[in-house]
């Protein structure tokens, strides 16, 4: 790691501003410039958006930019492609595909999605199916995936497959980049509870990929999606927020602005899940401060299951608390975001959308499997699947 | 942002307070305390306050205290909650010093910060930061004092006792020697920490601070005493986390170790997102207090209504998963119980610290 201060830092951005005047240069030309100044994301090599500086110096750089009114990379519409995709592919990538994917990536201009759930393989997600059959120097890969968000305005995808069905499920996966644009792939909406479609299904009919585009030894598709999971356990939650950012500070306002909807009860509950989101907010910063100083701790894994509860509850809260307007909902018809806007919609919305922040990105079941073996170093249920061939397990 | 981790300077006190604890607060010398004559272990104390200098860790050196801060005293109170060990540490280390620094005493604080005297806090143990100033006790134009005070943290073990009254100008905070009360020890609900009925008969008493002064004092300290307590019932969580995790890897049951069984993997999951929480809150108040901030008494009601329902689920989960043996005297789990529950009620409940937050933070009652 470089030895790179705050003050460097800020003296890059400088030159950076001086050279490209967020007024006058285009966006896309302004996040180029960016990127290529290695004020990306700080923390990754040089010449691939970074300065191999500390992560946490990537929030001067963010503050300084923001002071200056420069565009951002808006992250939340390519949030799949940074925080999944781009740590995969530094990872496990060759140095072609990481100087072919990175940049694009970064800049938004190249949207990525994840080709992970089946609709046979959601929390168990090493049981999939899809198929990928070596054929000369590429793969032709056949199946389904659900569950798929960004899928309709996605270029790339990561995906992983079954390349070997003869041994155990975790052996005989290989995980590829996909191009969304190749002949066979499929993308249908898939309209969810909320009444959009945010999510995709994806059927691949003899997509052929080339073995350039493998992330990872054949066969070691588990490892190399380990990453992506754990990366992604990090990027739910992990920002830092000021007290009542979010949702608490929307439902804190209401309950101030409208004395005529307050109860008792809801009071006790608002000041309840008021604490507990204060709690999380400090358990978050707690946790970034154990990262800074090279000490990851394994606070990280409960931080998910943490944000699924607090949301859940706290949009439940909101529509009791909104009197009346509870019983309405903003808008049924069929939608295809290109992001989850749960702070521009209703409460209706916020408190269905909410249900899913238990299920994405691993189940809270599974978290709390995990934080109790990975963490509380608990024995693991007795498991039938573990030495068994994938092609003769249950399904 | 405040520092939440723990320095290494806090590690290696932690480590030397942790190793004289288990050395010398084992769970059964600790038990049969509870039953003996002498339910405090001052000899434990002494090292404790004297040898290695806790007692006054907050103190200014110019004070005869270490000049550490607030966030050691916290790391202190947890190792004392993982053990439960029977020492004043709270109703002298804590309130009373704490009283005594925020009034400016230059005179008793000495004596108390080197572990040479103890002293407590005369207000009941369920006292909250920020209700009224106690009115049980009144102090006449000489300074005597009379009255009652009821469920007195430490007092039975105390040479000093730092009493709230109200005089003909007001209220008033006063030093009172152990011998000029009469301190009747209580049964109390926690086997570890003693309670005592405290009365004042015309009892001579030294003035400490008066009017609106003796009135901030005693809301500083309870902040400070409820901020601390806070880190304590981490350690009390820990420790009932950490016992039963243990437990359950080695008790086997229908041919496997119950550890394995999802059902309570789960319990024990959640058990564990909490104690993430608690401590960052902890942290966040033993920070506040220690660097002063005004977010002080926000810090201290988020913590302490965090910790407190964290510690008393975990001492109960603790009793639960361990079964039929959960219940018993001989096992250790049921004074973390007692613990757990007695310091909910402590310098304000969870309840009352979130009606005091809902002030704080603008969210009035319906």
């Amino acid at each position: 790691m470089s030895t790179l201060t705050a003050d460097d830092l800020r003296a890059r951005v400088a030159d950076l501003l001086a050279a490209h005047p967020p007024a006058s240069t285009e966006r896309l030309e302004f996040l180029r410039a960016r990127f290529d100044a290695g004020l990306a994301w700080v923390h990754y090599p040089a010449g691939l958006g970074g300065l191999d500086a500390p992560r946490e110096l990537q929030n001067v750089v963010e503050a300084e930019l923001a002071k200056a009114g420069a565009p951002d990379n808006n992250p939340r519409r390519i949030g799949i492609g940074l925080g999944m995709a781009a740590p995969t592919i530094l990872r496990f990538g060759t140095e072609e595909q990481k100087k072919r994917y990175l940049r694009p990536l970064w800049t938004g201009e190249e949207v990525w999605c994840q080709l992970f759930s089946e609709p046979g393989a959601g929390s168990d997600l090493a049981a999939l199916g899809t198929r990928a059959v070596q054929d000369g120097d590429s793969w032709v890969v056949n199946g389904q995936k659900v569950w798929t968000s960004v899928a309709h305005i996605a270029r790339f995808a990561i995906l992983v497959t079954r390349s070997n069905p003869d041994v155990p499920k975790h052996q005989g996966m290989t995980y590829f980049i996909c191009d969304m644009t190749d002949p066979g792939v499929e993308v249908r909406p898939l309209r969810q509870l909320t009444g959009e479609a945010e999510f995709n299904e994806v059927f691949l009919s003899g997509v052929r990929i080339p073995d350039a585009n493998r992330l990872g030894a054949v066969g070691e598709g588990w490892k190399v999606a380990q990453t992506t999971l754990m990366n992604e356990r990090v990027a739910i939650g992990g920002n830092a927020i000021p007290r009542e950012g979010g949702l608490i500070g929307m439902v804190s306002k209401t309950w101030r602005d409208r004395p005529e909807l307050r109860t008792p009860e809801l009071h006790d509950r608002l000041l309840k899940l008021w604490v507990e989101a204060e709690a999380a907010r400090l358990a978050g910063t707690r946790l970034r401060q154990q990262l800074a100083v090279g000490a990851p701790g394994p606070e990280g894994s409960a931080m998910k299951l943490a944000f699924a509860n607090l949301q859940q509850a706290l949009t439940g809260l909101e529509i009791e608390l909104s009197g009346e307007d509870g019983l309405r909902y903003d808008d049924w018809t069929l939608r295809r975001p290109e992001k989850v806007d749960m702070l521009g919609r209703g409460p209706g919305y916020r408190y269905l959308r909410a249900k899913g922040n238990s299920i994405e990105g691993g189940t809270s079941e599974v978290l709390r499997n995990i934080i109790s073996e990975r963490v509380l170093g608990l024995p693991s249920e007795p498991r039938v699947d573990k030495d068994v061939a994938w092609k003769d397990l249950p399904r | 942002m405040s520092d939440l981790l723990y320095s290494e300077v806090e590690e290696d006190l932690r480590a030397s307070v942790r190793d004289l604890l288990t050395d010398q607060a084992g769970f059964t010398s600790v038990l049969a305390r509870t039953e003996s004559a002498e339910p405090y272990d001052l000899k434990l104390w002494r090292t404790l306050a004297t040898d290695l200098g806790l007692a006054g860790l907050a103190v200014p050196e110019s004070l005869g205290g270490q000049g550490a801060s607030y966030r050691e005293v916290a790391v202190v109170m947890e190792e004392l909650g993982r053990s439960v060990a029977p020492v004043p540490f709270l109703g002298s280390a804590v309130l009373a010093t704490s009283a005594l620094l925020a009034a400016g005493d230059a005179e008793l604080l000495p004596r108390l910060a080197g572990g040479e005297l103890i002293g407590a806090l005369a207000v009941p143990l369920t006292s909250a930061p920020g209700t009224g100033f106690p009115g049980g006790v009144e102090a006449n134009t000489e300074g005597a004092l009379s009255g009652a005070v009821r469920t007195v943290a430490d007092a039975s073990a105390a040479d000093v006792l730092i009493v709230p009254a109200v005089g003909p100008d007001g209220p008033g905070l006063y030093v009172v020697e152990k011998a000029a009360a009469t301190v009747t020890e209580a049964v109390s609900l926690d086997l570890t920490r003693r309670l005592a009925d405290v009365s004042l008969d015309n009892a001579p008493s030294r003035l400490l601070a008066s009017g609106t002064d003796a009135e901030a004092v005693l809301r500083q300290t309870l902040l400070v005493g409820a901020g601390l307590l806070a880190s304590e019932q981490v350690g009390v969580a820990q420790w009932c986390l950490d016992e039963t995790v243990a437990y359950l890897k080695q008790r086997y049951q229908f041919g496997r170790p119950v550890g394995s069984f999802q059902a309570l993997k789960h319990r024990l999951a959640d058990l564990y997102l909490e104690i993430v929480s608690a401590r960052a809150t902890a942290r966040y108040a033993a920070d506040a207090l220690a660097t002063g901030i005004d977010d002080v008494p926000v810090a201290v009601a988020v913590a302490a209504s965090t910790c407190s329902t964290v510690a008393l689920h975990a001492a109960e989960q603790a009793v639960q998963l361990h079964g039929g043996i959960g219940m018993t005297w001989e096992h250790p789990a049921h004074l973390y119980l007692k613990r757990a529950k007695s310091s909910e009620l402590a310098l304000g409940t969870p309840g009352r610290h979130r009606a005091a937050l809902a002030d704080l933070v603008n969210l009035p009652p319906a």
